[in-house]
């Protein structure tokens, strides 16, 4: 573990003396933070939701979920919770281009031979990157929940609504599902990196395993999927195996000699 | 095996595919001892101090650092030997003592602080500590991977091209400085094209294309390629003191070059006082008589010669 945390201190202390680095890391959280806040603001200031949309417009199984909101409510409900799946996606989406250059940015810049000439194991290194690009997404897409959620109650949303976004079906959602997808996209990421020797490739194979989620959030909206409680306890059970898989893959493709000898 | 034997290599051979890169090496280096890895691009100087620093498993054979086998005890390799990378490798947006560190900790060293601070004072980096490595010159770096080779005290060390890149005094000091570690008993294999170092610093050296072309000290080698030669620094140029010279049996070649008189034999210790005897008698007025150190570059350039 003592390991792990050195890699992940290093990596921390060598992409964050880069400023624009901390700021691309907090920019797609705060503008989900943002973004819903000002459309419940500006719904608000012009006038009752249901005015303008149409209950009948909602999916109907998101009506279930309306229990006890009026049709106003409901349709502000409605709006925050397409932007709650997005703090789920955000912790995937954001870490994908620093893990996807952690192993072929390291031999780049020549690196890579003195770290793996230390008694770090495979697993120990893969860990290290994976969880030094997640953790910094996850904990700014966290910072940024709560950012939204005091911003909704102050801006707009009724204390009714506000209840249901702390439903534990959002919850596990934004707390467990979130983290457990930035890992598996970490993992893709960092397993990409260990086998292309530009990190261009990396970013750009890597950027292709956000294609689903963003399925997911369309899905979504448009009512071609439903996220409920069900749903979200077997994509965190399926995610969990997923992690687990994938970390035991990227181990078994990571050949240190390969990634020494052929790369140049 | 033995104990003094830091170091030892039984048939290591690697291939990559069909290319055979390195090819049944056998040799040992002990405590205290500067071993040489000499030849050309693409000889397998760089493969075989990979595979003995357990970066890439051998193909075939075995070797044995520390008394621990490659390719079985790679985790124990890894933590009792240094490795000097052909590269300096360091992190350009860390300070220099961000950089050792980290590496402090990925070898669990136990007075992290001091061993720092020791290695940075030692090799004068220490007033600069705290700049980011990707200000600092090619020698600072070089030097500052060097301090990261020795944070954690390995008995064994591989060099790669220590002093390659490095302005004269740089490389001096550098020099000075690996002379040193030998002093503190450790073994060392250095990889260098530069055959004038090796020569000043190794005490044994291999020179290997593939395959292990010759093994000796800078000395013996010299020897065993060119023999010995004496010049006889005479005052006048005459070619009959070469015919004089001549007719003695362990004499192997006597020529005239100018003033010089370049004889070849073996054991000139016990033949030279005979030979200046008669050269005077026949009326030579010796100047000063030296042996002529054969360059080893010409010794290596001969080796590689032959193998092509």
């Amino acid at each position: 573990m003592k390991k792990i945390w050195t890699l992940i201190r290093k990596e921390w202390a060598e992409v964050f003396k880069n400023r624009f680095v901390l700021f691309t890391v907090a920019f797609l959280p705060l503008l989900f933070t943002a973004l819903p806040l000002i459309i419940l603001y500006v719904s608000k200031s012009s006038g009752d939701f249901s005015d303008a949309i149409a209950m009948s417009d909602l999916p109907p199984q998101f009506l279930d979920m309306c229990d006890g909101l009026d049709a106003s409510g409901c349709m502000q409900y409605f709006i925050v919770s397409q932007f709650m799946l997005l703090f789920m996606m955000v912790p995937m989406i954001v870490p994908i281009t620093f893990a996807s250059y952690s192993i072929v940015g390291e031999k780049t810049t020549r690196t890579l031979e003195p770290l793996l000439a230390t008694p770090i194991t495979t697993l120990e290194l893969l860990t290290g990157k994976a969880l030094a690009a997640s953790i910094p997404a996850v904990v700014a897409t966290w910072l940024s929940f709560f950012l939204y959620m005091i911003g909704a109650r102050l801006l707009a949303v009724s204390p009714g609504v506000l209840g249901k976004l702390f439903d534990p079906l959002w919850l596990s959602a934004i707390f467990v599902v979130g983290p457990l997808l930035a890992l598996a996209g970490v993992s893709i990421a960092v397993m990409i990196s260990s086998r292309v020797t530009d990190p261009r490739v990396a970013e750009q194979i890597s950027a292709i395993f956000v294609l689903p989620l963003i399925g997911l959030f369309v899905g979504q909206s448009t009512g071609l999927i439903f996220i409920n409680e069900q749903i979200i306890l077997w994509m965190a059970i399926g995610l969990l195996v997923l992690d687990f898989g994938l970390f035991a893959f990227a181990t078994q493709l990571f050949q240190r000699e390969t990634i020494l000898t052929r790369w140049k | 095996m033995d104990n003094s034997k830091m170091i030892v290599l039984e048939g290591l051979s690697k291939a990559f595919g069909q290319v055979q890169a390195v090819d049944k090496l056998s040799f040992s280096v002990q405590a205290g001892e500067i071993f040489g890895l000499l030849g050309p691009n693409g000889a397998g100087k760089t493969t075989t101090i990979r595979m003995l620093g357990a970066l890439i498993g051998p193909s075939a054979g075995d070797a044995w650092i520390n008394g621990y086998r490659v390719g079985h005890q790679d985790q124990d390799i890894r933590r009792s030997v240094g490795i000097l990378t052909e590269a300096p490798g360091l992190y350009d947006q860390l300070s220099a003592e961000r950089n050792l560190e980290f590496y402090a900790q990925m070898y669990a060293v136990g007075d992290m602080d001091t061993q720092i601070e020791r290695y940075l004072k030692m090799l004068g980096l220490w007033e600069r500590r705290h700049e980011a490595v990707g200000t600092f010159s090619k020698g600072m770096r070089q030097k500052l991977a060097i301090a990261r080779t020795l944070l954690h005290e390995p008995n064994v060390l591989f060099l790669d091209e220590p002093t390659s890149g490095l302005d004269p005094q740089a490389a001096r000091m550098m020099r000075g400085f690996i002379a040193d570690l030998k002093s503190d008993g450790r073994a060392i294999i250095m990889c260098t094209h530069n055959l004038d170092e090796a020569d000043r610093l190794c005490d044994r050296i291999a020179v290997i294309k593939g395959s292990l072309l010759a093994l000796d000290t800078p000395t013996a080698l010299r020897r065993k390629l060119f023999g010995r030669t004496v010049v006889f620094h005479l005052s006048e140029s005459d070619g009959r003191f070469a015919e004089v010279i001549s007719r003695f049996e362990f004499v192997q070649s006597a020529d005239m070059v100018d003033n010089k008189l370049v004889v070849g034999m073996d054991e000139p210790e016990q033949h030279n006082p005979e030979l200046i005897r008669v050269l005077v008698e026949a009326g030579a007025e010796i100047q000063f008589v030296g042996e002529l150190r054969q360059r080893l570059e010409d010794v290596y350039l001969q080796l590689v010669n032959q193998e092509n």
